[in-house]
């Protein structure tokens, strides 16, 4: 069973071995393989001295080209500043009003926020800035805590009842479960939804208006406009964070929702935050 | 994927080959049964600990110290086995296929042994704490990973390939020289290449280098598979024409071609500073897992279950034909779907405006990668019914019915013209 034969399709001897019926040809290996395989060792005997590659004793070589990747990083880094550097220094000596005043300054600002943002802010604004449910809209002109230049900046360093930070913007609402009857929180909810647009029962909004002004107006202000020194929302725009319907106000009423943010001075320091709140007043809401 | 059907795969095909190629039953009597059933309560506890959250958190080795433990224990029951099988054979020398079985067995045992060294917290939990740290502990696992690849997805497969290539095609293997060759060359290389999966990383530069280098070494070598099972299929290629089983080992060892020419190139640091992290990844890994892996080892599942079962042929081989279909439709379309959205996905990362600054937010990717979600989602499923075409063909092929059903494709010539049959037999 082990003897030498010709195989008659291929003309090619075999070795001689034979398992379970299997024979090898005796061909030899393919020359493009061979010297394929020798061209790949060849190249990589010369990458290893070109970059670093043996490991010594306590380091390595370090290759000829005196590459290495922290180099490389660093090198791309002292580009960028390079390139950035005026511009950074500008942004951080000026005020963000100043910023967007100068527009050079501006564009810059506004693009160096707007890829901030990406990173940081979207997770919880949305890639379009447009929020969602109990996630303030950027893009508009209805502000919690204002939406003047210097305020944003304000919002932006120090978050929205972020218990680390002891400059943070901070505000709490009572849960009128505890003072209201259902029926006072069912006339207050149709009075404020009456105050941006039809309601479902028109007979509840004249007692609302009542109740409104004994309990709400304090903060939300006798016109409902709101107040930006307290965070408290504007309610006669129909822009609600949790739902602008009776049911969803009455909620809001009974155990109010209030969101927090946090503060990112000490993650991304004065100079990115200031490129952010410069982005933030440009989506097209900023105050003067 | 890996543990449970490739590794099945290869320890089923692994006592086939190495009794048929030796001429010897298994070794050590009803050992065999125990590394078949400890294998299985491995695969066992190795899932219910995902569902669990048992895990060490190491990628291909989640399962904890326990599950660790008794998969040495079972392994070194099949080490046992397959080498005592190879000691008592009755054949002068031992076959290529035995080799890289061998290979597999060994080197499995030594990556699972260091990769998963650690600290058990206590003899009743299963919370343990590995004995690497920092960089050194990415460095033994992807020694580890790359090389689970390298030892239980190339070398134990191309085992597979070995014996049931040659047996389907009825012809001898191409080159006995480029074999022990290739062989040599791949066991050595393979075990340097891990590095590359740390490009980048806090893994010192000249260990990136070694990693990179050695993978590009290792192309030909992989390659040396590829042309010694493709090229044992000459003197009968027309067999493609009419038996699916080839078919399917063809479509296979090109799939096993074209990953080991991109693993090489995937890890060319300018290649990999794209495609790390990406999908481009999951397209590789499934298109040698899916198109490799799973093709050659369906060809070995049809070549042997009638031999098994003295069946005189499988229940239907057009049923072969459409899994073939079924399967290379569907991993084309998911490989291909994942290379488009892996190389979208490296390019919108790292894209940035003329000031320097990112254009795209990482969700942005995310969200662009939503249609080639669902094409992938598609090409799995093909593969799936393949898979599912197949069991029923296999069922039925062990309960003992034959399909009546014309033959396929290649005797066509043969009827419609008769009296050419002396030219064209």
């Amino acid at each position: 069973m082990s003897e030498k034969h010709i195989d008659e399709v291929s003309g090619v001897a075999t070795t001689g071995h034979e398992w379970d019926g299997i024979r090898e040809l005796d061909n030899p290996m393919p020359r493009w393989w061979v010297w394929t395989f020798y061209a790949t060792i060849i190249w990589s005997l010369g990458y290893v001295i070109a970059y670093p590659a043996w490991p010594l004793l306590t380091s390595a070589t370090q290759g000829v080209l005196g590459y290495s990747s922290r180099g490389e990083v660093r090198k791309d880094l002292t580009a960028a500043d390079d390139a950035m550097g005026a511009y950074r220094a500008a942004i951080k000596d000026k005020s963000v009003e100043a910023i967007l005043a100068d527009d050079q300054l501006r564009s810059i600002a506004v693009a160096a926020g707007g890829a901030s943002f990406k990173v940081n802010c979207v997770q919880c604004h949305g890639s379009g800035a447009a929020g969602s449910q109990g996630f303030p809209n950027l893009n508009d002109d209805d502000w919690l805590w204002g939406g003047k230049p210097d305020q944003i900046q304000q919002t932006l360093a120090h978050g929205i009842r972020f218990t680390k930070d002891d400059q943070t913007r901070d505000s709490l609402m009572p849960a009128f479960a505890d003072v209201l009857d259902s029926a006072q929180i069912a006339q207050v909810s149709t009075y404020v939804v009456s105050l941006s647009g039809p309601v479902k029962n028109a007979s509840l909004v004249e007692p609302g208006k009542t109740v409104f002004a004994e309990n709400c107006a304090a903060c939300h202000g006798d016109d409902a406009k709101g107040n930006k020194e307290l965070g408290a929302p504007n309610l006669t725009d129909a822009i609600a964070l949790y739902g602008a319907d009776e049911a969803a106000i009455a909620t809001q009423v009974r155990a109010p929702r209030m969101g927090a943010m946090p503060a990112w001075n000490a993650r991304l320091g004065d100079t990115a935050i200031k490129e952010l709140a410069a982005f933030v007043h440009s989506l097209g809401g900023g105050e003067k | 994927m890996i543990f449970a059907f490739c590794g099945n795969a290869l320890i089923c095909t692994s006592f086939y080959v190495v009794q048929r190629t030796s001429r010897a039953r298994l070794f050590g009597g009803d050992l065999a049964w125990f590394v078949f059933w400890g294998y299985q309560l491995f695969i066992v506890m190795a899932a219910t600990g995902y569902l669990l959250g048992i895990t060490e958190s190491r990628e291909y080795a989640e399962p904890e110290w326990y599950v660790d433990l008794w998969l040495t224990v079972v392994w070194v029951a099949y080490l046992i086995v397959f080498l005592g099988t190879i000691v008592k054979r009755k054949e002068p020398h031992i076959y290529v296929a035995n080799w890289f079985y061998l290979s597999f067995i060994v080197t499995i045992a030594m990556l699972h042994i260091v990769n998963n060294l650690s600290m058990p917290v206590s003899f009743l939990g299963s919370k343990s704490y590995s004995a690497f740290s920092g960089v050194q502990d990415a460095l033994t696992q992807w020694w580890y990973g790359h090389n689970a690849v390298g030892f239980f997805l190339t070398a134990g497969f191309l085992g597979m390939m070995y014996y049931f290539v040659p047996k389907q095609a009825n012809r001898p293997v191409y080159s006995y020289r480029l074999s022990i060759i290739h062989f040599w060359a791949l066991i050595f290389l393979y075990i340097w290449a891990g590095p590359h999966h740390l490009h980048f990383t806090a893994l010192p530069d000249w260990a990136q280098t070694l990693g990179m280098v050695f993978s590009i070494m290792l192309w030909m070598p992989s390659w040396g598979g590829m042309i010694n099972g493709l090229m044992t299929l000459s003197g009968a290629w027309d067999k493609l024409r009419t038996d699916p089983i080839i078919r399917m080992m063809v479509a296979a060892i090109a799939f096993y071609g074209m990953s080991t020419f991109e693993g090489p190139m995937m890890s060319i640091k300018s290649v990999n500073s794209l495609s790390h992290y990406t999908d481009w990844t999951i397209g590789h890994v499934h298109s040698g897992a899916l198109g490799w892996n799973g093709l050659i080892a369906f060809a070995a599942l049809y070549y042997m279950v009638p031999k098994l079962w003295a069946r005189e042929r499988l229940y239907s081989m057009r049923m072969v034909s459409w899994h073939f279909w079924l399967a290379t439709l569907g991993i084309v379309v998911y490989a291909a779907v994942m290379w488009v959205a892996g190389i979208q996905q490296g390019l919108m990362w790292r894209e940035h405006d003329e000031q320097g600054f990112l254009v795209y937010s990482f969700v942005e990717s995310v969200a662009a990668l939503h249609p080639y979600y669902l094409i992938r989602a598609l090409g799995g499923a093909l593969y799936l019914a393949g898979a599912l075409v197949m069991a029923w063909n296999i069922t039925m092929t062990i309960l003992g019915y034959q399909r009546d059903e014309a033959p396929i494709g290649g005797s066509l010539p043969r009827c419609s013209l008769p009296n050419r049959s002396p030219i064209w037999p």
